[in-house]
């Protein structure tokens, strides 16, 4: 009994735990990309290094703070300095939209135009990005490092398996359910969330009715740029921060929201977390966990690890690739082709 | 291209801009750019096959090269033997098992429906995944424990290097069939997303497969093409130290120029001839066909063209073209390194050579191959001496300035950025439009 | 003068060639006005001029005694005119309720009477408030698609073939809710394949042929008019 315990506490610790902490990044990565997607209607591919502009912000404000001696306790000083990041990225983005997208709005531009100017801004912030703080790794997270630690919970429960919970974990998981929440309540429950939803289902009518589209588009704007900087703030605090990094997770989070149905916020977050699930499930080692359920000499040799963490990106393509030969248009009915 | 004054002169000021700096700063240095700039020349023609004559959007064109790359390695290196002995059998058995596999899913997708299809499926995937890695991981284990400081893979077939190239196009237009087959049809959007995966896999995939590629620990000492000669002979051969002698130059250096330039001759000639086809295609039927698609692609589904299948052509064609240019550049180099292959380097610059140079027009694509391509190499040392002047004023141990000259080099992506921007909002048709 | 109407119009979409040849519509509050004619005849052509979606480069516009001629559509509706598109009329995949509130979008002021007066009108979309429009039937989604134009309060009601796809019985029913609506004072302009029901109802009709009046006058007179019958309403 307590060998079943066990592993399902190493499951928890290794491979749960820390797979919704990563899905609740990619969700909020994807509602950024998912939004854009309904209200400009292409594929944002300088969505990555929107996070990592605003990250960086945090980032300097957050030394700011400490070298101040302000902090929160236990908490990171990074989700004081958060709003500052947020302000720097939403500048950035409406400065942006200002002087490259506005301009294949009135064009009535197709799609594809959108995308490369999106490319010509990735470039852009990419370097100015490195520019100002450079390629290299930063860690800024302060505070206390766990929430439960492996050896209080072996204490508590007398298992040999020690469940360590981080607190950038629990402050991951907090932060999103807030900011999903709050998301929420916008588009369903104010008017100008509604307007927002009514433009992104039908434009025509939206114009019909008096909805200002310059409007729905800077808050969709703003509304990136926050989510954005939060899901980079918090993937940084989690893992480091490293500019390269922020430009391959765009990849599982396109995966994401094409997987969830884009267009679709419920689907970006259901798609965030089938991905992440998955990624880390197939790239975790079992071998441990089977250790425990098998009789000992049936314990397996090897790492019994599906496909090493190496090809972590092939998992959100394949992923991708099967709900695009099954279901194009994503598990909630996304806008469809 | 029509050869009027405007585009003539064009390509002048760039030959004068190889000159000047084979002049004023040295010629190796203009070999050296002109080598660069003629394989991105090939690689933004391959990319203007897809955007400019389809509209279709690649983001993964580093994939495609380092598939060449990979291709000229795999081609012309020798054979590992005691490797081969010790994995070869093992690789071959799963690569057979493999394919076993997939024409056992095919079979079930075509004869199958419904649950039982999906059910079906997926079982045949998962158990053969287990069956096949059963066979596979210690064939692996065995060939990397061959040599692994001198090898440590299979090796590869001992052919000229030439072939590689042949190999480079055809595995890219693979790989293109493949991400075309799932992609293409759908939203636009998709086809880009695809791309940039299946090439971010492709870099994984030879960074972490040693037994084939060596993965990170590179592979040196590529042959060059018969063609081209090795510095040693040339410095030994009573000719060119005579050559060297009339025309007052070490023969060293000498040697280094006479390795660039004839480098600089295969691939003004790779370039020659994929350009004459490409332009041959564009004015056939074939690219008249293509561009009506491209401009209204409803009616030409109206009119009974099957668009889907036309895309597939043009994306494989343009791959292919991305892949030789890929095995061209790692002959050039005469290694492979797997951690060189960076998005922003090999995808997204050759995208500023397409806009930049003109989409559609396969003469743009070429010039605008070598105008970025020019300005990607000289501006690091532009930019450094720019930002050396702008900190001139400041105490030469400033904080401030240490960090400006350091970050000059980062100032590339940022200008490639704005020229990309620019040049597709004030003159989206480029350097020379489409006729 | 009409409350609002189109005179002397021509003009077509962008830089394309002319659709509408010299063509007036017009109608008068509490009045049905009905636009008939045979297909390509430019009759939704008309309307759209009308509401300011194409330009016209003769001609002009007046609602109300005042020129519109240069207004956006957006701005029109402001001045109070209401238009129901022809297809894609309603926001899918908001429910009915939403709906009728972003039909509201321009107004500042509490919107719960006139939804109250839609639902009066249509009761069966207060029963089915909070679906999604695009679970509902043609029927009761053009039923949506006028409880949204509605919701201004406007003071003209503009309809794009409104009965297009739907069956018979839903058809007369949804043109007895048009002759209430008009009953409260709206004027509506109506355009219409089914031109023997349409004139049925209306106060007055036009027909259009290759963007031309053809026969302008009261509907039971157009349908009394023997070369009417013949050419257009089938014998």
């Amino acid at each position: 009994m307590t060998d079943i315990l066990n592993a399902i506490v190493l499951l928890l610790n290794f491979l749960v735990i820390p797979g919704i902490a990563y899905g609740c990044q990619l969700a909020l990565g994807a509602l950024g990309v998912t939004l854009i997607y309904g209200i400009l209607r292409f594929s944002n591919f300088a969505h990555g290094e929107t996070m990592a502009f605003g990250t960086m912000f945090t980032i300097i404000a957050t030394w700011f703070l400490q070298s101040n001696g302000i902090s929160l306790g236990p908490i990171p000083t990074a989700l004081l300095a958060l709003p500052i990041g947020i302000l720097a990225a939403v500048l950035l983005i409406l400065g942006t939209d200002k002087l490259v997208y506005k301009f294949y709005r009135k064009q009535k531009s197709t799609p594809v135009i959108y995308l490369i100017a999106s490319l010509g801004v990735m470039f852009f912030y990419n370097g100015l990005i490195r520019f100002i703080i450079g390629p290299d790794d930063r860690i800024f997270t302060d505070g206390s490092r766990f929430i439960i630690t492996a050896r209080e919970f072996k204490e508590m429960t007398g298992l040999d398996q020690g469940m360590a919970f981080k607190m950038t974990q629990g402050i991951t998981i907090v932060v999103t359910i807030i900011c999903v929440a709050a998301l929420f309540w916008f588009l369903n429950k104010t008017r100008t969330g509604k307007s927002m939803r009514a433009y992104s289902d039908n434009e025509d009518l939206a114009l019909l009715s008096g909805i200002n589209p310059d409007r729905v588009v800077m808050i969709a704007w703003i509304l990136t740029a926050t989510l954005a900087t939060i899901a980079g703030t918090l993937y940084g605090l989690d893992k480091s921060f490293k500019p390269f990094t922020y430009l391959q997770i765009l990849l599982p989070i396109f995966a994401a929201a094409i997987v969830g149905g884009i267009g679709n916020p419920i689907g970006a977050i259901l798609g965030g977390f089938v991905i992440a699930l998955s990624e880390v499930s197939v790239t975790f080692a079992y071998k441990r966990v089977i250790a425990y359920l098998v009789p000992e000499s049936w314990a397996p040799e090897g790492l019994v690890q599906l496909l090493s963490t190496d090809y972590k990106f092939a998992v959100s393509f394949t992923i991708l690739v099967i709900v695009l030969l099954v279901k194009p248009t994503g598990l909630m009915k996304g806008q469809s082709i | 291209m029509t050869f009027n004054l405007r585009n003539i002169s064009m390509f002048a000021i760039m030959a004068v801009m190889f000159i000047l700096v084979g002049v004023f700063n040295s010629w190796s240095t203009s070999l050296f750019i002109l080598n660069f700039c003629l394989i991105s020349a090939v690689m933004s023609l391959g990319v203007n096959i897809q955007w400019g004559y389809a509209g279709l959007l690649n983001v993964g064109i580093m994939g495609f090269v380092a598939l060449g790359g990979v291709a000229a390695t795999l081609v012309s290196i020798p054979p590992v033997q005691g490797a081969i002995a010790a994995g070869g059998s093992g690789i071959l058995f799963s690569a057979f098992l493999t394919a076993i596999a997939i024409a056992a899913i095919y079979f079930a997708y075509k004869k199958l429906s419904g649950g039982t299809r999906k059910l079906t499926i997926t079982a045949i995937s998962i158990v053969s995944f287990f069956v096949i890695r059963y066979y596979f991981d210690p064939a692996v284990d065995a060939i990397e424990s061959f040599d692994s400081a001198g090898t440590g893979n299979l090796g590869g077939l001992n052919m000229p290097i030439l072939f590689g190239w042949l190999l480079g196009g055809l595995l890219a237009a693979g790989a293109a069939w493949l991400v075309g087959k799932i992609s293409l049809g759908l939203r636009s959007d998709y086809l880009a997303i695809a791309t940039l995966g299946i090439s971010e896999i492709i870099i994984a995939v030879l960074k972490n497969e040693d037994w084939l590629t060596r993965g990170v620990k590179n592979v040196n000492g590529l042959p060059r093409p018969f063609s081209v000669p090795y510095e040693v002979d040339i410095q030994q051969s009573a000719y060119w130290i005579d050559m060297a002698e009339r025309w007052g130059v070490s023969v060293v250096e000498l040697s280094s120029l006479v390795v660039k330039f004839s480098y600089a001759a295969l691939f003004a000639i790779v370039l020659l001839i994929i350009l004459y086809l490409s332009e041959k295609a564009l004015a056939s039927p074939w690219g008249r066909m293509m561009r009506a698609i491209r401009d209204n692609e409803t009616a030409a589904e109206a009119m009974g063209k099957n668009v889907t299948g036309r895309h597939l052509q043009v994306f494989i064609l343009g791959s292919a073209v991305v892949g030789i240019a890929g095995a061209m550049l790692t002959t050039l180099d005469g290694l492979f390194t797997p951690t060189a292959y960076q998005p922003l380097r090999y995808t997204f610059l050759i995208w500023v050579m397409v806009i930049v140079g003109g989409s559609g027009n396969n003469w743009g694509a070429v010039l605008g191959g070598f105008v970025v391509g020019f300005f990607w190499i000289q501006a690091e040392p532009i930019g450094l001496w720019a930002m050396d002047v702008i900190t001139s004023g400041m105490a030469e141990d400033s904080d401030l300035r240490s960090h400006l000259l350091k970050s000059a080099a980062h100032m590339r992506l940022m200008m490639m950025g704005v020229i990309l921007l620019l040049v597709l909002r004030f003159t989206p048709k480029g350097l020379i439009p489409e006729k | 003068m009409a409350f609002l109407i189109g005179e002397n119009m021509t003009g077509g979409y962008g830089k394309g060639a002319d659709i509408l040849h010299d063509c007036t519509i017009g109608v008068e509050k509490g009045e049905i006005a009905v636009v008939v004619g045979p297909n390509g005849a430019g009759k939704s052509t008309a309307m759209k001029a009308v509401f300011g979606m194409l330009n016209i480069h003769t001609g002009r516009v007046m609602m109300d005694g005042e020129e519109i001629t240069s207004l956006s559509p957006q701005a029109r509706v402001q001045k109070g005119m209401g238009f129901v598109p022809q297809t894609s009329n309603v926001f899918t995949g908001m429910s009915v309720e939403e709906n009728l509130e972003m039909g509201a979008f321009i107004r500042d002021d509490d919107i719960k009477g006139t939804m109250e007066q839609v639902f009066e009108l249509f009761p069966i979309l207060k029963e089915k408030r909070k679906q999604p429009a695009g679970e509902l039937s043609g029927g009761q989604r053009q039923q949506v698609a006028v409880g949204r134009a509605l919701m201004t309060q406007p003071k003209v009601l503009m309809l794009d073939e409104p009965t297009a796809g739907v069956s018979p019985i839903v058809m007369d029913e949804l043109f007895d809710r048009i002759i209430e609506i008009a009953k409260t004072g709206i004027a509506i302009l109506m355009v219409e394949q089914n031109a023997k029901q349409a004139l049925n109802i209306a106060d007055k009709g036009y027909v259009l042929v290759q963007g031309r009046n053809r026969y302008t006058d009261t509907g039971e007179a157009l349908m009394a008019d023997p070369e009417v019958r013949k050419a257009f309403l089938g014998g």
